[in-house]
Formats: structure tokens, sequence, C-alpha cells
């Protein structure tokens, strides 16, 4: 139900003033709009993970199982032997505090367990009284603490208020790589059964039907066969989309969302216009019907046994390579864990355009190339007719999707893009866009209504931004290369910068697009009447 | 699991009020529902996006995408968020009794 929501100016009186307890005590106040709610007991059995049961962060009694602590500690032996980061980042830290203020959610909550470097002692402070010598010896004086019920309340208030961006290893001397310190922690959590249903329902869909949202083959038909249709009633061509094709040159992996959600659906409708224009021979698959991957936000071993399916799937259907669309953390996970996960790839050749001749180099071991990556390179060999003028009732700016800017490198390919389709183009603040750019406050699976505070808390630096060029350059719309970016910031820009949309680079490029046959254009993807078009879409 | 008593029934739910069990669905369920998302009166236009969403429900195990269900009902999403103030898929499906979509939505 429409819950009554704090309102933004008292959001925005962040008090930074520590509390007067001191961090060692761990006890978590769950007031809500600040957490999630727990992953459902019939998820958790559907993924085969330890410990179902119904339980809330709400409830006093979490029933733990009986042997909790020594589950724990053993989980961490694991992982300290298993992850060498995970030592090196429990063991390197000085506490320089670089990162302390580099935080989302410290800036837009004023906590101070959000600042990065305090959220990963949480962790650490056991570490050290459990696993090392000084610890072991001196408790307290060495910075060790017990580990007891409300540190794993802690933990768990904690690790899901980290969107698990990275913003704050960019300015770490030492690189410590905060996100890899939250994925211990959550899967040290769910080891107790301890994880939220955003995060769960949609692995566990995701396993049951190959996409977060649960849809099956015959509803990924009829949701690709409508977009066909309604791009041919804006366009008059009707595209080619294929589905499960065999011996297709390409598969194409794209976020579930983008056949879902609004304003997700416009990007979709620029993917299909672009491949039919210039004739990609390639396929959907409604099996690797998602690029997201919540493993990444639940275990190293659900990242492997959800990303699976895009090279099982690029297999049985034959296909040479892969190229992934607007999705987020899924590049993170193609980047830095896919090929040696699930890979080598070596059915797959590396990626060269058939359009351009082009050998991407960059993705020769993955064999998977980012949908902008593609587009640009199609754009700078003048292979693409477009009228950017189509574009003008766009003023835009670029918001860098975490991922792709931090885990991937991704900067100038999307700009290339929008300003090859857009002619109204403006920078954000220069220490938030690029390897610097503030998250939406809501990913890595945090994105539920019941935590709509603290996203929008984490929103805040995000928002500031956009806001800014809002006012000083009329910007109205905030393009994003990430399917939680399309419905979050959707939400907070509504919050904090009403009158600000969101979009998709590819909807920029399916507006700009000139098709061959197509008909006099007179609105964009979403309807609205083109700049000079107005009396005639009337 | 909580149990939302509405109109002298009780209704298995899961923490955001959606019904646990899509099967137990029947008109009453969207009549008793209506208060809790804001609703007084259950028009025909109600009626219209709640049975749109049922059927497409019964087909395809999963609610439609929004610009679907825009179009084939014929209501642009600022009208739906009229009819239903928590929107398409907490408010509609809430009373269509579809579960929640989650994932990047």
């Amino acid at each position: 139900m429409a819950e009554k929501q704090p309102k933004p100016e008292d959001l925005a009186q962040v008090d930074y003033r520590p509390p007067k307890k001191g961090w060692m005590d761990p006890h978590v106040d769950f007031r809500k709009g600040t957490y999630c709610y727990s992953a459902l007991a019939k998820n958790i059995e559907y993924l085969g993970m330890p410990n179902p049961r119904d339980w809330q962060p709400f409830d006093a009694d979490w029933k733990l199982p009986p042997n909790w602590k020594q589950i724990i500690l053993d989980g961490m032996k694991d992982r300290l032997e298993k992850y060498r980061s995970f030592r090196l980042f429990m063991d390197i830290c000085v506490r320089c505090g670089a990162c302390a203020d580099k935080c989302h959610f410290y800036v837009g909550s004023g906590d101070p367990k959000n600042m990065p470097v305090l959220r990963a002692e949480l962790i650490r402070s056991v570490y050290r009284r459990y696993f090392t010598p000084a610890g072991k010896a001196f408790g307290a004086l060495a910075g060790g603490r017990e580990l007891t019920e409300d540190v794993i309340k802690e933990w768990f208030y904690y690790f899901y208020q980290c969107t698990e961006c990275r913003r704050c290893s960019v300015f770490c001397p030492y690189g410590i790589d905060q996100a890899e310190i939250t994925m211990i922690g959550r899967e040290l959590l769910n080891l107790l059964g301890l994880n939220i249903n955003w995060v769960i329902e949609p692995a566990a869909n995701c396993f049951r039907t190959g996409n977060h949202l649960g849809i099956q083959p015959h509803g990924f038909a009829d949701s690709i066969g409508f977009a066909v249709d309604e791009l041919e009633e804006i366009t008059g061509v009707r595209v080619e989309a294929p589905i499960n094709r065999k011996g297709a040159e390409v598969l194409f992996v794209t976020p579930s969302a983008d056949y879902f959600g609004t304003p997700h659906y416009y990007t979709l409708l620029g993917y299909l216009q672009l491949f039919h224009e210039i004739g990609l021979d390639y396929t959907w698959s409604a099996f690797a019907g998602e690029g997201g991957n919540f493993g990444l936000f639940t275990s190293h071993e659900m990242i492997k046994r959800l990303n699976n399916k895009i090279y099982a799937e690029a297999k049985r259907l034959g296909v040479k390579w892969i190229i992934g669309g607007e999705c987020g953390h899924m590049w993170r996970v193609i980047h830095q864990y896919m090929d040696t996960m699930n890979g080598p790839a070596n059915f797959l050749e590396v990626p060269k355009s058939p359009i351009t001749g082009t050998v991407f180099e960059n993705a020769k071991s993955t064999k998977m190339v980012h949908i902008t990556e593609f587009t640009s390179d199609l754009i700078r060999n003048g292979k693409l007719k477009l009228d950017p003028t189509r574009n003008d009732h766009w003023n835009v700016t670029f918001h860098d999707s975490c991922n792709p800017a931090r885990a991937m490198g991704l900067f100038e390919e999307p700009r290339y893009v929008i300003k090859n389709t857009c002619r109204n183009f403006h920078e954000m603040p220069e220490n938030t866009i690029r390897e610097q750019t503030f998250c939406c406050g809501s990913g890595a699976g945090l994105g539920t209504d019941e935590n709509f505070e603290m996203r929008m808390r984490g929103g805040l630096p995000r928002a500031n931004a956009v806001k800014h060029v809002h006012e000083t350059k009329g910007v109205n719309v905030l393009s994003c290369i990430c399917a939680i970016d399309k419905a979050n910031l959707s939400t907070l820009m509504e919050y904090w910068v009403p009158g600000v949309e969101v979009a998709g680079i590819h909807e920029f490029v399916g507006n700009a697009l000139v098709m061959k046959g197509e008909k006099e254009r007179t609105t964009d993807l979403r309807g609205t009447p083109l700049r000079g078009k107005e009396a005639a879409h009337a | 699991m909580p149990t939302l008593e509405l109109n002298g029934k009780a209704y298995v739910v899961d923490e955001d009020g959606f019904l646990e069990d899509p099967t137990v669905w029947n008109e009453d369920v969207a009549k008793d529902f209506a208060g809790i998302e804001g609703i007084t009166d259950l028009t025909e236009e109600h009626w219209k996006m709640i049975n749109y969403l049922r059927n497409y429900y019964l087909q395809f195990g999963i609610a439609p995408m929004i610009r679907k269900l825009c179009k084939e009902t014929g209501f642009p999403l600022n009208k739906v968020y009229e009819l239903f103030p928590s929107g398409p898929a907490k408010g509609a499906c809430k009373l269509a009794g579809l579960p929640k979509p989650t994932g990047c939505v």
C-alpha cells in the first residue's frame, strides 16, 4: 500500500554528528524504511541454500541455527583460505579514512557505520578477535570484537546498506575493494539463511526460468512480439526478432527488465531497430534471457550457477560471439568472473563486427561485447544514418552506471553514442561521473519499497549532481546503461529532481536512426511529438 | 507469513500485502484489498485493468509488460496511477492477486 514517505526537505537534513555510543556496540535499530525484508523460505529452498525459515529483520528472535557461531567462524576460515583478497583486505587497512566520505550511503545518512572503512571494520573486528594472535590475546584492546547475535544483525543491516558500487575503492590508497568485503559478509550471512527477498527471489526465478521476473518462454515471445508490433506502428518498418534461432552469428543477452519495465522498454525498441537496420544475423534467447546476475549479491557460487546459461546457450545455439545489452552488474560478472568461472569459451570466436570488420580485441577472452562498443563502432564507421534532431526535445546528461564504469572502464563509448544521436548534452560535475560516478543508491538488490528512505538517502549525491545540471543547463533526461538504474533513478528523480526523466542510450539511437522504408516520424519512441512535428502528430 | 483481516475474511499475504497464493483470488479479494490501496470505489475502469491483468496472468504466469498493459487497456501510465495510486505493479497487481514483480524493476 502507499506508505507515508519522508519528505525530501526532511531527508535532506543529514545529521553528521557521530552517535554517543562507541562503534564497537553492535546494536542496530531496525527502523522501517532503512532495511529490506528477509528472503522467503521457498526461494532459499529452491536454490538449495541452508537454513530456510520464516523470520524478519524486525523480529527479536531471528531463529538462528543453534551452532550459528561455529558456522560463521568456519565460514570465515574457509574464505580466508580460499580468497587471498579477503585476507589481504582484512589485514592491510590502515584506517586512513580516505574512503570515509566517498560512500553515497554515508553522505546521505550520516551514519558512521556507512563509512566504508567502518563497515569493513564490522567484520574485520571479528577477524581480529578470532583469527589473529593479538586479537585472540588482547580482545578489544587489539580491535577485536566478540561474535554475538547482535553482531550478526549489525552485519545484516550494513552489508545490505552497501550497493557494492566500488566508489570507495577508487580512493583507497591500498586498493581495498569494499564490494568484495560486502560480498563475503553476505556469503557468511547466507550460511545462516539470512538474505533479502529482493535478491533471492530474482535469483530463484533466474534459476527456474532464466530471468529475474520468472517470465516463461511463451511470455518472452509475447513481450518481444508486442514490441515488434508497436515498432511497426511507430516507424512503419516491420523488424525481425528471432528467438532461440540456431546458427545465428550473434547471441544477444540483455536484462529482463528491458522487456518488462518502463522506461527500459524504449531501450528494447532501440535494440530491435538497430539490429534490423544493419541486418545483423542474431538471435534472442528465452533461456539466456537475463543479463543480470543476482548471484553477485549472494555468493560466488551463485554467480557461477546463474552466469552459466550464457555460454551454455551460446554453445547450444551455435553462435560465434555475444553482444550484451544495457545491463549494469552483468558487466562486472562478465568482465571479472565469467571467463574463469564458466570459460574459457573456446567454442566461440573473437568478436568481429560483420558490418564494419572491427575485431573487438578487448573481448578476445570473454567473447562478449558491450552494446555501446558495438554501436559506437558502427557510428564511427559511418554505417548508421542518424538524425539527431529527433532527440531535440531531450537535454541529456549521462550517469555512468557503476559497474560498466568501474568494473570495465567503459566511459567513452556511451558518450560517443549520445553525442552522435543527441544535440544537447551536458556533463554533471567531474567528481560525480566516470570512475567517480555516484551510485543510484539501489544497486546490489536494495531497490525495494520497504527500503525507500535508505534508497533516497543513498541516491542523494547522484540526485544533487543531476539537480545541478537540471537547474544550470536545463537538463531534462538522465541517461544510463543499467536496468537497475532505469528503475531506481526514475524513483529517485521523482523524489529529488522532478522534471527529469530517465532513458537508456539505445532509446536515443532508436529515435535518431533513419530506417530504410520508414514512414515520416512524428513522435519519438514514447509517443511524444517531435519538435516541429507537433502539428503533423495532432 | 502475516495474515490480513479484511471484511471479516483472513488473507495470507507477504510483507507488502500481496496475496501469498494467487490461486485463491476471486473478485472479493479485489474488493477487500481496494481500501488498503486507497481506493474507495472499484469502478468499471478498475475492473477493466484487474480483469486484464488476471487474464494475462492465467495465460503467462506473470504480469504483462507495463507498456503492453497501458496499450491494451487504453490507459496511459498516469491514468493507471490515478486508478491505482501505488502504480501498476504494486497497486493493480495486488488487487488482481498477482505476485509482485522482482528484479531490476
